[in-house]
């Protein structure tokens, strides 16, 4: 298999964007009726549908923490999504382990010692795949949180940024993703810097580390004020209709 | 050095308790005060609503005391939720707009039988857990003043079952907030004749009652969790009310059709008005269904004409209101 020229000589990538460019973001909220909170998220072309239910009576007694909410992450790929149609069985390695980091990237962010006994379910579902489904689902799950009126004591915004040929590069997509390239996923809370998640599944050289990470910040700033504008506009339409 | 001071008894004026509070406190917190009343004008007015987003810092200044929907850091307020702000002297605390039930000693509530258990019913009340139920906080069957016997235990699901709704009053918290609910007064118990419907909590609001009867000949209860209960109009007379039949889950035999076409039409109108996210009270539902009679009762789930229900609807009001 030859080779994809990832970088164009001129700078640009492979869909033409510049290195430390985002791909077109676009977010909605409380997009289900039936759902305590529920945002709609694409980066260019992969979109996710995130629903959170809760924080409601605790379905199985077992798991039940007296002092704080458990919080319950499912996260499933549509079969339509992805170049090959594929039907993935709910227990999925990747699956869980994609479930098992956002409920991580959450925990210390969301104050579930408000909601004792209780339970918070988040339903992730990927409707279509173009690399970065990690920092959509997160960005997506913050914005269906925020949704559902739980309190979290900052949004938690995502971001991927990689090493592509010679230069760093910031929200990968899909045909970035699968040459080869090192991949760094960050979630950082904006108001304080701190990261609540890093993660990382190939090898990059630790000199080219510090400029992979500070691109994936810059994008979690970024995010941050796409996703707050889409909640605040929501809570001020809201606001204004019920001061009618 | 503190002065008393006597004031004779005049009609009461919002500052005449603060002036009298005034001799033992700074100039400082004067100042404080009067910040806190200009904010307070400024946000009654539907234009300049203080509306915040998590981690959005809400006031630097340590005076405040920090309520619901936010936390402190580093000495100053911040919000944890994305709503309204509102102040109530010194107190802060952030409204979100879109979220479960959160309830108060007193509350008028609809709710669902989820569980029956030892002594209790759980029952799920769009709260973040299921309230409970007390045997001993409902009305037997066969006098009011009855006490509860070991046969009443067993036969529990006799009064109510899992599936069946009830309209109660919340009594009082547990220790892990779930709540405490009652039904010891003839205007609770289980619901019968009538149908469900769901809304945001917070488009219903406290008001002196829940219990409406419209003049369309429907009965309506809004439950403070925002479930609503829309039934036939059944002729009440608390004096003679046959304790038996409390707990009895036949429907009564004669609703017309007629009756059910206005349930339906009602239930609609209150979904109409939810989907706008408008207040629901008994006054705005009884001019949505003015305004509905034009449509036929199918057409009622059709978006546009859920809108313009809604908007004839508020318009009526605010022509009321002059």
């Amino acid at each position: 298999m030859s080779r994809v020229e990832l970088l164009s000589p001129e700078g640009l990538r492979i869909d033409g964007r510049r290195p430390a460019e985002l791909r077109k973001i676009t977010s909605t909220t409380a997009v289900l009726s039936q759902a305590d909170g529920s945002a709609y998220l694409e980066h260019g072309n992969t979109k996710v549908l995130a629903a959170v239910y809760g924080p409601r009576e605790a379905r199985h007694r077992a798991l039940v923490l007296h002092d704080r909410a458990i919080i319950n992450v499912e996260f499933n790929v549509a079969p339509f999504s992805t170049g090959e149609r594929r039907r993935r069985t709910k227990n999925d390695k990747r699956l869980l382990e994609m479930a098992s980091f956002v409920k991580q990237t959450f925990e210390p962010v969301v104050v579930t010692t408000l909601y004792a006994r209780s339970q918070i379910d988040i339903y992730l579902q990927i409707i279509q795949h173009d690399g970065g489904t990690l920092q959509a689902c997160i960005n997506a799950a913050t914005m269906a949180l925020i949704d559902a009126g739980i309190a979290m004591t900052d949004y938690v915004c995502a971001c991927t940024a990689g090493w592509v040929e010679r230069e760093a590069a910031i929200d990968l997509n899909h045909i970035e993703e699968s040459s080869d390239t090192s991949e760094v996923t960050v979630a950082m809370l904006p108001k304080s810097g701190k990261i609540t998640l890093m993660q990382m599944e190939s090898r990059l050289h630790v000199d080219k580390l510090e400029e992979v990470l500070s691109l994936a910040g810059e994008g979690c700033k970024q995010m941050h004020v796409v996703m707050d504008k889409t909640i605040r506009d929501r809570a001020e339409d809201l606001a204004a209709k019920m001061a009618v | 050095m503190s002065e008393i001071a006597f004031y004779s008894p005049v009609p009461r004026s919002s500052n005449s308790k603060a002036k009298s509070k005034g001799n033992h406190s700074n100039d400082n917190d004067m100042d404080l005060d009067e910040m806190i009343s200009s904010v307070a004008k400024n946000s009654s007015t539907s234009a300049t609503l203080h509306v915040v987003t998590p981690g959005e810092v809400i006031t630097t200044d340590s005076a405040y005391m920090r309520g619901h929907g936010t936390y402190v850091e580093n000495e100053k307020v911040l919000s944890s939720v994305a709503g309204v702000v509102d102040r109530v002297n010194k107190l802060i605390s952030v409204r979100p707009l879109h979220t479960r039930y959160n309830g108060e000693i007193g509350d008028v509530v609809v709710g669902r039988i989820t569980e029956v258990a030892q002594k209790r019913w759980k029952v799920d009340l769009n709260s973040r857990s299921d309230a409970i139920l007390m045997l001993s906080s409902v009305n037997l069957p066969g006098g009011v003043q009855r006490r509860k016997q070991e046969s009443d235990e067993l036969q529990m699901r006799n009064f109510f079952m899992e599936g069946d709704l009830v309209v109660a009053e919340v009594q009082s918290f547990f220790t892990d907030g779930a709540y405490s609910i009652h039904t010891r007064s003839l205007k609770y118990g289980k619901l019968r004749n009538g149908s469900f419907l769901e809304v945001a909590p917070a488009l219903v609001q406290r008001c002196k009652s829940h219990f409406h009867s419209l003049a369309c000949g429907v009965d309506l209860i809004l439950g403070l969790n925002g479930y609503i209960w829309v039934s036939a109009h059944v002729p009440q007379n608390l004096d003679e009310i046959d304790t038996e039949q409390v707990y009895s889950n036949k429907n009564k035999e004669d609703i017309t059709v007629q009756d059910r076409e206005a349930i339906a039409r009602v239930a609609n109108c209150i979904r109409a008005l939810a989907a706008e996210f408008i207040f629901i009270n008994d006054t705005i539902i009884s001019f949505a269904y003015e305004a509905s009679l034009q449509h036929k009762l199918k057409d009622m789930t059709k978006k546009e004409i859920m809108h313009q229900i809604a908007t004839e609807a508020v318009d009526a009001v605010e022509n009321m209101k002059g």
